[in-house]
Order: C-alpha cells, then structure tokens, then sequence
C-alpha cells in the first residue's frame, strides 16, 4: 500500500468532497436539489476552512 | 394575557403550545428494511443497490471507499475498543465502532494484517479521522436506505 503525504488543506478538501456526496446523496429528494445541496456543504466546509485559517493565523499575530 | 382561572385545566398542565400526542408509529417489519441495512454496511452503496437507487448507491460507494483508502495510505490507526476513564473509553469505543461501520473494508483490511501503531503527525492523525469518518458516512446512508426501505423517502 503506497504511503501519502498530504498537506492539511489538502487533506481537509479531500474530507470536504467526499462528505459533501454523501450527505448531497442522503438529505434531498430531487436529483437537483442533491446536486445544490451538496455544493452547498462543499462551499460551507471551504467557507469554514479558510475563516478558521485567518482566525488562527490573526490570533497567532 | 387570559386569567388563569379561565384556562382550561389541561392546558394550564401541559401548555398552551402543545398539541396532542400523536401515536406512535409501530416499527416497520424487519423484513422489509433489515436486508438492505444489513447490506448497506457490509457494502457501502449496497442497501441503496438493492433498493434500485443505482447512481446513489454508486456515489455512496465512490466515497466511502476512497475516504477509507484515503486514510490507509495516510497509516491512520484502528481503535480497539478500551475501558479507564470515560473519555477514553468513549473514544476508544466511539472509534472502534465508527471503523467497524466500514464494513467488508474494514474486515479486509484486518484479515490482511493491517496494524498501524499510533504515531505523531498530522498525517496519521488525518489517517485516523478519515477510517471512521468513512465509517460514519456509512452510517448515514445505512439511515437513508433504511428511510427509503420503509416508503419513508424516494
């Protein structure tokens, strides 16, 4: 089995996309709207990734 | 506001925002959900499959599975399930289930010897939240096959 090195953004958008399938997948009920809800989660989670990287990197000054 | 001597003595009880009680509802036959849960763990995408929901199932299985490989490329750790104190124990036992809900992946790679000791570094420790990471999306959708099983959702 190879042996991956990831960087945390890169390993953070990865857990991003997956979850955003599935929970796209699980929560709606039309085909369109999975495909915006699952955006949706994909932009929210990069949303939270880059607001929390400034809010630590403001609070390390 | 109405005096408390005119409100009916059931609603000064439970409230004037409650509504009656429904019923409950009685659990749906095991026979009609139990085969495409069972399935759905076993095989993430599975109880979607069966059910004849072929692209979802196909999605589910896409991610799970590479979420799963994902964290063994990164070495992440299984739990094994341990008691102490009660954070450990909910960790340890939270984990061990969260890896367990991989299903036939997670049975494979034990069968295969997999045994990554806990290690330092970001990497490892993505490893380890992406193992059950993909075993609680599995569960997720386990809850939706179950939902579409029972006539529930389409």
């Amino acid at each position: 089995m190879p042996k991956v090195n990831l960087s945390h953004f890169e390993a953070a958008l990865l857990f991003a996309f997956f979850t955003s399938i599935v929970l796209g997948v699980i929560t709606k009920n039309t085909d369109r709207e999975r495909l915006h809800y699952g955006l949706y989660v994909f932009g929210c989670f990069l949303a939270a990734l880059f607001g929390i990287a400034w809010v630590m990197k403001l609070g390390h000054g | 506001m109405e005096p408390a001597a005119e409100i009916p003595h059931d609603k000064l009880k439970t409230g004037m925002a409650s509504k009656p009680k429904e019923p409950k509802q009685p659990m749906p036959p095991f026979k009609l959900w139990g085969p495409a849960v069972i399935v759905g763990w076993l095989i993430p995408g599975g109880g979607h499959f069966l059910l004849k929901k072929r692209i979802r199932a196909g999605l589910v299985l896409f991610s799970v599975a590479s979420m799963f490989l994902f964290g063994l490329m990164m070495r992440g750790t299984m739990f094994q399930p341990q008691t102490g104190d009660l954070l450990t124990m909910i960790i340890n036992c939270g984990g061990f289930l969260g890896n367990m809900a991989n299903g036939v992946f997670y049975m494979l790679a034990m069968m295969l010897g997999y045994n990554q000791p806990d290690m330092a570094g970001h990497v490892h420790d993505y490893g380890t939240k992406f193992l059950v990471s993909a075993g609680l999306l599995n569960v997720l959708a386990m809850v939706d096959a179950y939902e579409i099983a029972i006539g529930k959702k389409s």
